[in-house]
């Protein structure tokens, strides 16, 4: 075990170089945070943190910003921040969401990078308040060994800090850290910790300054696959005939530790427990209720393997690749679907149409990379608009479908990692005139009337030079 | 007095029978059309719209890439996928007709704003030139016979089995637009003749180009076609239509043919193609002949002057022969055309024509199968045709009976026969009803002459004054209509039936009932290609038998060694050799070739029975057939082939063994047989400790139908 060890002196090497570049903001210090509480959650690949912060104002001016820091290497895989404080006295607590948006800070040592979060009321001096933060990291777990056998199950690496990360100064931090089994290999000793069962405790510390940090390295047993979405398409056509078609474009990868050697299909399919443990046998898909004509296909024809349940509440999709994944398989696939237009589109007062959608990928438990939402509008509509709970590129497109002459806008909107908790709604307004829903009908009608009166004039003139 | 009204208003709709009869015609010629396409989409219900089998495979690749990359880049095409390290030069060894319209049709569709994929369009190409077929036959048919049968001609063939097996829905093979194309240019090329127009011959001329760059089989045309003017010459009906009639289709047809790459020139080269051009020469000298006939009024000198001169022509022509075969100009026949001639021919020297299914001669069942009461009218259809001789009828003789005898010879050359027999089977159906219902109608007349106008008293009238010098005439004549009548509906029945059990499996996808009756998918090749075509380098060398190449290159989009094109013998008998030695020796050819993947398919686990182990003599007999070092009796235990434990020690120990059953002795396949009980073989295998040495199992899908096998790098020496 001789690369832990390195890595503990390089994040160790981190801790020193952060000490020494402690700068104090003159804005931040009259904040303090009495109480800090950590979870996080490690049971899937996607790391989740729950954050609970008793903030109080030891200043003299009210403030209503409250920063949080991330090292640069979390913020590159932060998929989402959300903050939430609760309100109310003891009996009758309501959660509220707060604004949260990443900020820059002048003297940040060693890229430390900060998210604001804004509160409702600003904080008065000598007051208090507990805010609830949740944050998910991605692609945050290192298989280690990097290359696993059929057999073997997958181990990986997490690495934190049993510190808070925190431009202010902490008076009391506990941190606790569940694994998915009870299989620890290692993990960093800072002393308060121990370990009871599937969850490692670190703390409580007391009393620590601005941008303490102490790397902490766990290594542990992680079997739930690495289902990655590396690019997801989802195209949504909108037909004013009653119909909303959607199209998603999967490249699906298991991201944990790469398979090697043998794959043995007597081995998986006699003890499917111990052989191929962390492989990705089937997916779940949650779609809208009342969903029709759903197909599971890709580049060479259709998947045999799927099922579909529906209630009147949702539908489920299950669908298996056409193999097992193991780590670094790859699959690229196609789920379509069609659903009834009125549960998705709805009229505004002024006569504009808008469609209300979920932004994410429809998998659960998965990590999309890259996501691009089209949606396709009905010929003719004019002034598109989209409205996103979170930031997106977006641009304009022209598509060509069936019996199209000017081509369909499609409103393109790209985001970069995602998880489940990004399946918000969305809105894209548009104008429409109805009349142009008949603009194919006749044209189709006028070609068959073309066709006809063709035939009739041939059959009626005589075309022969001779008499 | 409404009914007078509604009559009154009606009246300018009322059709003349003349305009009635048109209108059924053409309302039934509508109906067999979309029949012929209905009827070709079972394979899409019961399974997907999906490209079958083997070929149409390479074809569905070779369209796509002609979509998206343009003509020239098609016509220039080096395939680096197929046949590594050779190559293909694919633009040059490709019939390119069947790419070329799937393309248009694309183009077109694409032009009018229908944004279909390009794999629609292949899968239905096939149906859609079945149904234009059905037009052809019913013209071709109203030209040698009457519309009656030409109609009739059409709905034979819009349902019948020998054609349906190569033109269902995602069959997407030369085949599919080729007959159409042959029975295009058949019509086109008698019309000529009938007419002796010089258009019909031009439009013969296109047709024959068209048929040419779809299909090797036109090697049909331009030997049927000079065999048939042959026979005209020899009965003395030899006459200028005749003459502009192939003049045309010959040189215009043979220019045309030429801009083909893979045809060259073969039409001047080629000792297949030779007939064609004596029979050319041959015209010349009939027409010079004629015309000194013209000009001498001495019947006696004219007489000896034939004779020199077609001493002379026959004398030049042998010689002119003689010289191109003896300096090589003129290339021999090929094995493909002997095999023809002699059926036992490709059995004893080219195995790899011999182990192809569709190459055996065909079985008296398949005849059946195919053709159904078919069979029984070609002969009263024949006797039809010589009872009323005239050019065209002779031209379907010549064509059902030559047809006939090839369908005999090769299973697959049973879809050519199908356009002339349902042609010749038309002429009985429509001449017998045609004259039942002529003697029923005679006597209806001769009833009504003496009975009032009203048409319901007439025939019972008519019953009643029945001719009693040919008794029960009449009764004899509805009998042999209803068993006509029966016996075409039983063909329509078999038909069906026939399309929708035997010829609508894509055989990608193996369909199996159950222990429920519910229905199984085994879905095992395309989760071997796409788990090659995902998770192996983009250049990885996959090795398997020539029967999956073009598969692994259109689905799994990796390089093959050999693929279905079979065009250089030695490479397949190298891969046949490596899957018959033992696993070092063919580690040392599989090296050679720089092979990553080795495939094989196995049926063991399932039942399925046209797996590599069944395949493997043939393998033997390639590879023995080049590299004399395989020889087939080591792998035969008293001349039979076995797999258990009574197997000879070097089939046990081959490469092909080791890799089907590698593990397989573990494996409980059915309740109550020991482990490792082969289910397609139904034996319990011979070698169950199986250990590779320089292979290793890659991956396996889910029902064992296929397996590959991944090369280790070579051992370190120290």
């Amino acid at each position: 075990m001789e690369a832990p060890i390195r890595a503990r002196e390089a994040l160790g090497f981190i801790l020193f170089s952060l000490l020494f570049s402690i700068c104090r903001s003159s804005s931040l210090n009259h904040l303090l945070i009495s109480n800090a509480e950590r979870r996080i959650d490690l049971s899937s690949h996607i790391v989740k943190v729950y954050l609970t912060l008793k903030v109080e104002n030891a200043g003299s001016t009210p403030t209503s910003e409250v920063f949080l820091s991330f090292p640069p290497t979390q913020v590159d895989h932060l998929a989402t921040v959300e903050a939430l404080v609760t309100k109310g006295k003891r009996k009758k607590t309501t959660l509220v969401r707060l604004d949260v948006k990443p900020t820059e800070l002048p003297d940040a040592p060693n890229d430390a990078k900060y998210f604001a979060i804004y509160l409702e009321n600003p904080l008065k001096s000598g007051e208090s308040t507990t805010l609830e933060v949740l944050y998910l990291l991605t692609h945050s777990q290192e298989p280690f060994p990097a290359e696993i056998a059929q057999s073997e199950s997958q181990l990986v690496y997490y690495r934190d800090s049993a510190l808070i990360l925190s431009p202010y100064h902490i008076k009391q931090q506990t941190t606790f850290i569940k694994t998915p089994s009870t299989k620890v290999e290692s993990f960093t000793r800072v002393e308060p910790s121990n370990r009871a069962g599937t969850e490692i405790k670190y703390g409580p510390y007391e009393d620590h300054p601005p941008y303490s940090f102490s790397p902490i390295l766990i290594h542990f047993e992680n079997n739930s696959p690495f289902a990655v979405v590396e690019e997801l398409v989802r195209e949504v056509e909108i037909s004013h005939w009653g119909n909303l078609q959607v199209t998603e474009q999967y490249t699906l990868v298991h991201a944990g530790a790469r398979h090697k050697g043998v794959f043995s299909r007597v081995d998986f399919q006699s003890r499917p427990t111990l052989n191929g443990a962390s492989s990705l046998r089937y997916l779940l898909a949650r779609l809208p209720p009342r969903v029709h004509s759903v197909y599971y296909r890709d580049e060479i024809g259709n998947i045999s393997s799927s099922h579909l349940r529906t209630d009147s509440r949702k539908s489920e999709l299950e669908i298996e690749p056409r193999y097992p994944l193991f780590g670094g398989w790859k699959a690229t696939f196609v789920i379509g679907y069609g659903l009834p237009l009125q549960d998705f589109l709805f009229e505004t007062s002024d006569d504009r149409r808008y469609l209300n959608f979920t932004f994410g990928c429809p998998l659960l438990e998965t990590v999309v990379d890259k996501l691009t939402i089209k949606v396709v509008l009905p010929e003719g509509s004019k002034d598109p608009s989209a409205v996103v709970p979170f930031p997106v590129e977006q641009h304009l497109e022209t598509k060509y479908s069936y019996l199209d002459v000017v081509g369909r806008t499609v409103v393109v909107m790209e985001k970069k990692n995602l998880v489940p908790t990004h399946n918000s709604h969305f809105q894209v307004y548009y104008t429409f005139k109805p009349i142009f829903m008949l603009a194919e009908p006749l044209m189709l009608a006028s070609a068959f009337f073309l066709f006809f009166v063709a035939c009739v004039a041939y059959l009626h003139i005589d075309l022969s030079i001779r008499k | 007095m409404s009914n007078s009204y509604t009559s009154d208003i009606l009246k300018p709709f009322k059709l003349k029978t003349k305009q009635q009869e048109l209108l059924i015609r053409v309302s039934i010629l509508c109906l067999v059309y979309i029949l012929a396409f209905i009827t070709r989409l079972f394979s899409v219900l019961r399974y997907e719209s999906m490209i079958h089998e083997f070929d149409p495979y390479f074809n569905y690749r070779t369209t796509l890439y002609l979509t998206q990359h343009g003509f020239y880049d098609f016509w220039n095409w080096f395939d680096y996928e197929s046949w590594y390290p050779l190559g293909r030069i694919v633009g040059g060894t490709l019939y390119p007709g069947l790419m070329v319209t799937a393309a248009l049709i694309y183009r077109l569709l694409h032009f009018l704003r229908f944004a279909v994929h390009i794999r629609e369009v292949c899968v239905l190409t096939a149906p859609f030139f079945a149904s234009n077929t059905t037009l052809v036959a019913y013209f071709f048919g109203k030209e040698i016979w009457d519309s009656g049968a030409g109609l009739v001609a059409a709905i034979l063939i819009a349902v019948c089995p020998g054609y349906i097996s190569r033109s269902v829905a995602g069959s997407y093979d030369n085949e599919g637009v080729a007959i159409f194309a042959l029975l295009f240019t058949f019509y086109l090329f008698v019309k000529a003749v009938n007419t002796g127009s010089l258009a019909w011959g031009l439009a013969s001329a296109f047709g024959y180009f068209y048929m040419v760059s779809a299909w090797g089989g036109y090697v049909f045309i331009i030997n049927l076609i000079p065999l048939y003017v042959l026979v005209l010459l020899i009965t003395g009906r030899y006459s200028m239509r005749l003459y502009v009639a192939y003049n045309c289709l010959y040189i215009l047809g043979m220019l045309l043919a030429m801009q083909i790459r893979f045809v060259g020139f073969q039409h001047v080269q080629s000792g297949e193609h030779m007939a064609a051009m004596g029979v050319f020469f041959l015209m010349q000298v009939f027409y010079f002949l004629d015309w000194v006939k013209h000009m001498l009024s001495d019947t006696k000198l004219f007489q000896e002057f034939l004779r020199i001169t077609v001493t002379c022509a026959v004398a030049v022509g042998g010689i002119a022969l003689g010289v191109g075969m003896a300096s090589g100009y003129i290339s021999p026949w090929t094995g493909r055309f002997y095999s023809l001639l002699d059926p036992t021919y490709a059995k004893d020297h080219i195995p790899i024509i011999a182990s192809v299914s569709e190459h055996q001669p065909t079985a008296w069942s398949s005849f059946m199968f195919d053709f159904h009461i078919l069979l029984f009218l070609f002969p009263a259809g024949l006797y039809f045709c010589f009872k009323r001789l005239s050019d065209a009828t002779i031209f379907i003789v010549m064509y059902g009976l030559t047809s006939m005898y090839f369908a005999g010879v090769m299973v697959r050359l049973i879809l050519v026969a199908t356009p002339a027999v349902c042609l010749i089977s038309a002429i009985a159906v429509s001449a017998t009803v045609k004259n039942l219902t002529v003697l029923l109608r005679s006597k209806t007349k001769v009833a009504q002459i003496g009975s009032t106008k009203g048409t319901s008293s007439a025939k019972a009238s008519s019953k009643a004054s029945l001719d009693q010098s040919q008794p029960f005439q009449k009764n004899g004549a509805m009998a042999l209509l209803f068993g006509a009548f029966y016996l075409l509906s039983r063909y329509a029945t078999h038909c069906t039936w026939v399309t929708s059990e035997a010829y609508s499996s894509p055989s990608i996808v193996l369909a199996a009932r159950g222990a429920h009756g519910n229905r199984v998918i085994f879905d095992d090749y395309r989760e071997a290609y796409f788990w090659l075509r995902q998770n192996t380098p983009l250049d990885a060398k996959v090795m398997s038998w020539w029967d999956y190449g073009y598969q692994i290159t259109a689905m799994g989009n990796r390089t093959v060694i050999v693929d279905n094109n079979t065009w250089n013998n030695t490479h397949i008998a190298t891969v046949g050799r490596a899957m018959s030695s033992y696993e070092d020796e063919a580690y040392e050819i599989i090296r050679s070739l720089d092979v990553d993947y080795v495939l094989v398919v196995f049926g063991g686990v399932t039942g399925y029975s046209s797996d590599d182990i069944n395949k493997f003599l043939w393998m033997v007999r390639i590879g023995g057939g080049v590299f004399p070092v395989i020889k087939e009796p080591d792998y035969l235990v008293n001349g039979e082939y076995r797999v258990d434990k009574g197997a000879a020690p070097k089939m046990l120990n081959c490469l092909m063994y080791k890799l089907s059953y590698y593990r397989f002795g573990e494996m409980m396949t059915e309740y109550g047989k020991p482990p490792g009980y082969d289910r397609a073989r139904g034996v319990e295998i011979g070698n169950k400790d199986i250990k590779l040495e320089h292979l290793e199992e890659a991956f396996t899908t889910s029902n064992w139908i296929v397996r590959i096998y991944k090369v280790k790098p070579p051992n370190n020496r120290w």
